[in-house]
């Protein structure tokens, strides 16, 4: 108990004992330490005459924003379309790739825990560091540019994603069912149909929806590095410096995200 | 009386994800018209592709052997711009998002409040990273500045909803006692709401150092700092020995962190 002895013999209780306190402060006073000594670094170069002028910039693009080129919408529902495309292709390629993965890295599913389930959590580990746009970065070095790129880039990032939280989900199953049906004769893969399966498609479910729901808002920006989608014509539009269509651009992409969150908790509601 | 037949299945099923049959037809049916009308529209340039299958093969074995030290100085450069601006874009972020969080919390805030703080982190998680990065850039100038303010602005998106929904559902008796006592607002929060959500908050701030660091390396492509504007370059000159050994450095760091937060969070949970 933080109960400390004050000096006219009687005891007060406090939140935490005084050395905790200590501790605590010093912990405190090291991380403005590094956050001050970070800023220094990293403010090294900065030009603050761009810094100061930044209000007036804001100013500047929002008046070459406004209004927006509306006709400019009409060419947009074919990127529409790639987005689409690359964000559930992706997906479903992620999904395909990352089911067996996750079994070979879960603690009970894993035919070794010494060899295999490292190399499984490697995967993961590589997969999820890596944002999506960098795998398209380069992808569209490897195979050229366009939605194929794209949609591997999605997938390759989403591996990760996915193969964590369904490998955490089998951890967590219930192994008297699985010890239920194993009882009863079946064989390995009979025993992963009927006793872990059904324990696990429900998180399987909402693991792909969430993360289809956020491979949509990654697909809209991958064109900004070449693969395809609404990026490539935001990037095209800022090239030429288009700041008009740039707003129709943002409005679709907003339009296109909002579409999907709603989607998605639709979805959830009904599965889980 | 007359005998009531009644067939019954032989076999046991296991039940469907989707209990009506109907439904589940015209799902599937749906699902595999989208897939073969979006496969179809799908252009792939086979020639770029074979090439590049050649050149997949230089990438891989640029991982095998990752050249560290021919751009050891851009390299070098671009990881302290990084690592810097991913550890004061983490404290800027979560010490804004405290008081957005409470802002946004209808059982602390007043209604304009509330509005105003879900309307900042609404607009704040609406668009992507990169996004944002683009704008700042426009605005206050190349370098890790601009993407220091990014990674600040989405830490507030993240950080404030989720504890502002925490504080939301924090237990109200513990509040009501706090309250009992006469204590004012602050004491309020510092005595009844921190205790419930601080063991969270903190795991999801380390988390959130995680993330901060993973975009830093992608705030750089457009030109806001950081270890991304080095891997471009190399992947721009074709250099896959150089952009492997970032590739490896930033998957090496991502790791300890996790790790380094895992230890934490065992130790505040």
């Amino acid at each position: 108990m933080p109960i400390v002895a004050r000096s006219d013999g009687r005891r007060s209780w406090r939140h935490i004992m005084p050395a905790m306190e200590l501790a605590r402060f010093a912990g405190w006073l090291a991380l403005v330490a590094l956050t001050v000594f970070c800023w220094r670094v990293m403010t090294q170069d900065t030009i603050w005459a761009f810094v100061e002028n930044a209000p007036q910039q804001a100013g500047d693009i929002f008046a070459r924003m406004v209004p927006p080129r509306w006709s400019y919408a009409e060419r947009l529902w074919r990127p529409l379309w790639d987005t689409i495309n690359i964000a559930t292709m992706g997906t479903l390629l992620a999904i395909v790739l990352a089911t067996p993965v996750a079994f070979l890295a879960a603690r009970n599913t894993t035919p070794s825990v010494a060899f295999v389930r490292p190399i499984a959590l490697l995967i993961i580990v590589s997969s999820r560091s890596i944002n999506a746009l960098i795998w398209g970065l380069l992808l569209v070095t490897i195979i050229g540019p366009g939605v194929l790129a794209g949609i591997i880039a999605i997938a390759l990032r989403s591996i990760g994603f996915i193969g964590k939280l369904l490998y955490e989900a089998i951890e967590e199953i219930d192994e008297s069912q699985v010890e239920a049906i194993r009882a009863t004769g079946a064989s390995p893969a009979q025993t992963m149909i009927y006793g872990i399966a059904p324990q696990i498609m429900p998180a399987f479910a909402s693991i792909s929806v969430f993360r289809w729901d956020i491979n949509i808002r990654e697909s809209t920006v991958l064109g900004l590095v070449g693969a395809g989608g609404l990026g490539l014509a935001l990037e095209a539009s800022l090239n030429v410096l288009a700041w008009p269509q740039v707003t129709v651009i943002l409005i679709m992409i907003l339009a296109t995200v909002v579409a999907s969150e709603w989607l998605t908790a639709r979805v959830r509601q009904h599965i889980i | 009386m007359a005998a009531v037949t009644r067939s019954r299945p032989r076999r046991w099923r296991r039940p469907p994800l989707i209990a009506d049959r109907r439904v589940r037809w015209v799902l599937i049916a749906v699902a595999l018209a989208y897939l073969v009308v979006g496969a179809g529209t799908i252009e792939v340039n086979w020639t770029r592709l074979s090439e590049g299958l050649a050149r997949s093969g230089r990438f891989l074995s640029g991982f095998l052997v990752p050249d560290f030290t021919s751009r050891a100085s851009d390299i070098l450069q671009g990881m302290i711009e990084s690592i810097t601006m991913t550890v004061t874009s983490t404290v800027a972020g979560v010490a804004l998002s405290v008081p957005f969080g409470l802002g946004a919390s209808r059982n602390l805030a007043p209604a304009w409040l509330y509005v105003c703080c879900r309307a900042i982190i609404a607009f704040a998680r609406a668009f992507h990273e990169i996004i944002l990065a683009i704008f700042l850039v426009a605005m206050f100038g190349f370098g890790p500045f601009a993407g220091f303010l990014t990674l600040s602005l989405s830490t507030i998106g993240f950080l404030a909803k989720l504890l502002a929904d925490d504080v939301e559902e924090a237990d109200p008796s513990q509040l009501e006692a706090v309250r009992a006592t006469g204590a004012s607002w602050w004491q309020l929060v510092t005595w009844g709401v921190a205790p419930q959500v601080m063991p969270r908050l903190v795991g999801l701030s380390l988390y959130r150092l995680d993330i901060n660091f993973r975009e830093s390396a992608v705030v750089g492509i457009v030109g806001a700092g950081g270890i991304g504007a080095t891997l471009n370059t190399a992947l721009d000159r074709y250099e896959f020995d150089s952009a492997a050994a970032v590739l490896l450095l930033i998957i090496g760091i991502v790791m300890a962190c996790e790790y380094g937060s895992g230890l934490v969070r065992r130790r505040v949970q």
